[in-house]
């Protein structure tokens, strides 16, 4: 062997090596949490845990209900926002703007991306709660105040995948229904929009798959009360809130049920994830 | 050089056009005549401008940006680009079918029926009737009457391409604009689309670029030849043909050069 030959194989193996500790890395993780968390979930049962109501640590009552619910109507909540504001802005970049506007917008929509967490939470104590106490009532802190930042958190994600896969319908499609006397609307609607329908899904399941996960901004406006809301305007906990408020303190089986809402959110992505996979996976196809 | 044909019973007449992509001039000063319920071919080497000059006569060049039209064309007298005008009503009345057959990633049924949808017809048994009847008209009925609900890639590419006419017939234009139809099609499907174009000229007034001479010799009343972007010679088809007037037809369709 020369030594050139043997250089290209040292190079190829620790390539190899680095390639796998990255997915080794995700996988501790995820042994990790799942050792820690399931145990308890195990001893208390299941039901105990998705459906029960109370979140007493200290009594062993671990309801996370109130907690999945929060976590359910915040994200939904920003997708109400966030999906039609993303997806006129992505129909006006693609199809409606200039070339020239195009590139000026879209990378400072991107930009939104790279906002840390802390400074839309920030954003929204200082602005959207005061506004929200003074004009609709309630302490402000809700799940209204949560559903609009976060709405505004995941138009990024939203926008620029919406816009690629709006770029990659063919132009042939828009052309082929502009000669029959079809209007700019009517061939976006008709037309462009179902051809690329399925990355648009992507783009929406990707979106909530950051609005569940996200902690910071959450913690800042959403209140935190462990109580089911009954109204937009009541503050809530999310599971991810509930993770980071009490890691901090929690110790024995107050610290594994932390660990088991971590498992409930973990699955929750996993099946998110899946699905923005087999539809952008449909797609090629 | 001859560029319209007096007498004529012209459905679309083009009047000194010039057509620009950004600065640099694509066409110069065209005149020509498209005649009522003929078969106007339009030949010349690639990049002659062919594609763009078929592609203005129904305004789709608009849907690029930075492209400019000076001139007139007249459909039914009537300057197709006056600002006045409404554009979409244009191309309801000037169809076209394209070099690649496109149709939409849908049924075989509601490809036909999205032209008259869009068009406000929502009458369920007439956008039934219209769709049959288009796919008589473009001799594909027999071929997927039975499986109107499949998705329209399923059918092969000549099938395509007459699916694509169908489309266009459905919303009964007057004008059919046919940009290469045949370019990427087997011997047997060119076959079949020219039959249908032969057919169709006793309904609709129909121009088509091809970069197939035999092809416009076949099917065509008129001929027009383009070179850089200049109408060259416009006669009779046998005449361009058999005696061109223009020393450079007479090099392209023997074959000297192109």
């Amino acid at each position: 062997m020369t030594r050139l030959e043997r250089n290209e194989r040292l190079i190829k193996i620790a390539l190899l090596v680095i390639a796998c500790s990255a997915v080794s890395i995700l996988a501790v993780i995820t042994i990790f949490i799942f050792s820690e968390g399931t145990p308890i979930m195990f001893k208390y049962g299941f039901k105990s845990f998705l459906l029960g109501l109370d979140w007493y640590p200290s009594e062993q009552s671990f309801g996370l209900l109130p907690m999945i619910i929060g976590s359910v109507m915040v994200t939904l909540g920003s997708l109400i926002v966030g999906v039609p504001f993303g997806l006129a802005c992505a129909i006006f970049l693609t199809e409606f703007s200039s070339r020239r506007l195009r590139h000026i917008l879209k990378p400072i929509i991107e930009l939104l991306a790279g906002i840390p967490s802390v400074v839309y939470g920030f954003i929204g104590v200082v602005i959207l709660v005061p506004f929200i106490r003074e004009n609709f009532g309630g302490p402000g802190l809700s799940v209204l105040a949560a559903s609009i930042i976060l709405g505004i958190m995941i138009l990024p994600t939203i926008i620029s995948i919406s816009i690629d896969s709006l770029q990659a319908v063919p132009r042939s499609y828009r052309e082929g229904s502009i000669a029959l006397g079809a209007t700019k609307w009517q061939t976006t609607k008709m037309v462009t929009l179902k051809a690329a329908r399925s990355g648009i899904i992507a783009s929406i399941i990707l979106g909530m798959g950051r609005a569940i996960g996200e902690t910071m901004a959450v913690i800042m406006i959403a209140g935190n009360a462990i109580n089911i809301p009954h109204s937009v305007l009541d503050p809530v906990r999310t599971l991810t809130s509930n993770i980071a408020l009490e890691m901090g303190y929690a110790s024995g089986e107050h610290r594994e049920a932390l660990f088991a809402t971590g498992v409930i959110l973990f699955v929750i992505i996993m099946v998110l994830n899946t699905l923005a996979n087999l539809t952008s996976a449909k797609r090629k196809a | 050089m001859v560029s319209s044909i007096g007498g004529a019973n012209l459905r679309m007449e083009v009047k000194n056009l010039n057509f620009y992509y950004g600065r640099s001039l694509a066409l110069k000063n065209i005149n020509m005549g498209i005649e009522n319920n003929k078969v106007t071919a339009v030949i010349g080497p690639s990049g002659c401008g062919k594609s763009t000059f078929i592609r203005i006569l129904n305004r789709m060049n608009d849907i690029i940006i930075g492209t400019r039209v000076e001139g007139e064309i007249l459909l039914d007298e009537q300057n197709i680009y006056d600002p006045r005008v409404d554009v979409v009503e244009i191309r309801r009345k000037i169809g076209m079918v394209f070099q690649k057959s496109n149709p939409f990633p849908k049924s075989i049924f509601d490809n036909i029926a999205y032209g008259l949808r869009i068009n406000g017809i929502s009458n369920k048994t007439e956008i039934i009737d219209r769709v049959e009847m288009s796919l008589k008209n473009s001799a594909l009925w027999d071929e997927v009457k039975d499986r109107l609900d499949d998705n329209a890639f399923e059918l092969s590419g000549g099938q395509q391409q007459r699916l694509c006419i169908a489309r266009a017939l459905a919303i009964e234009p007057e004008v059919i604009l046919f940009d290469e139809p045949c370019s990427a099609l087997d011997p047997i499907s060119t076959a079949k689309i020219e039959e249908l174009i032969n057919q169709l000229k006793e309904k609709y007034t129909i121009a088509i670029v091809t970069h197939n001479m035999q092809q416009a010799a076949r099917i065509s009343d008129y001929t027009g030849f383009f070179l850089l972007g200049e109408l060259i010679e416009f006669d009779k088809t046998e005449k361009i043909f058999t005696n061109p007037s223009q020393k450079q037809t007479e090099d392209y369709i023997t074959g000297r050069f192109g």
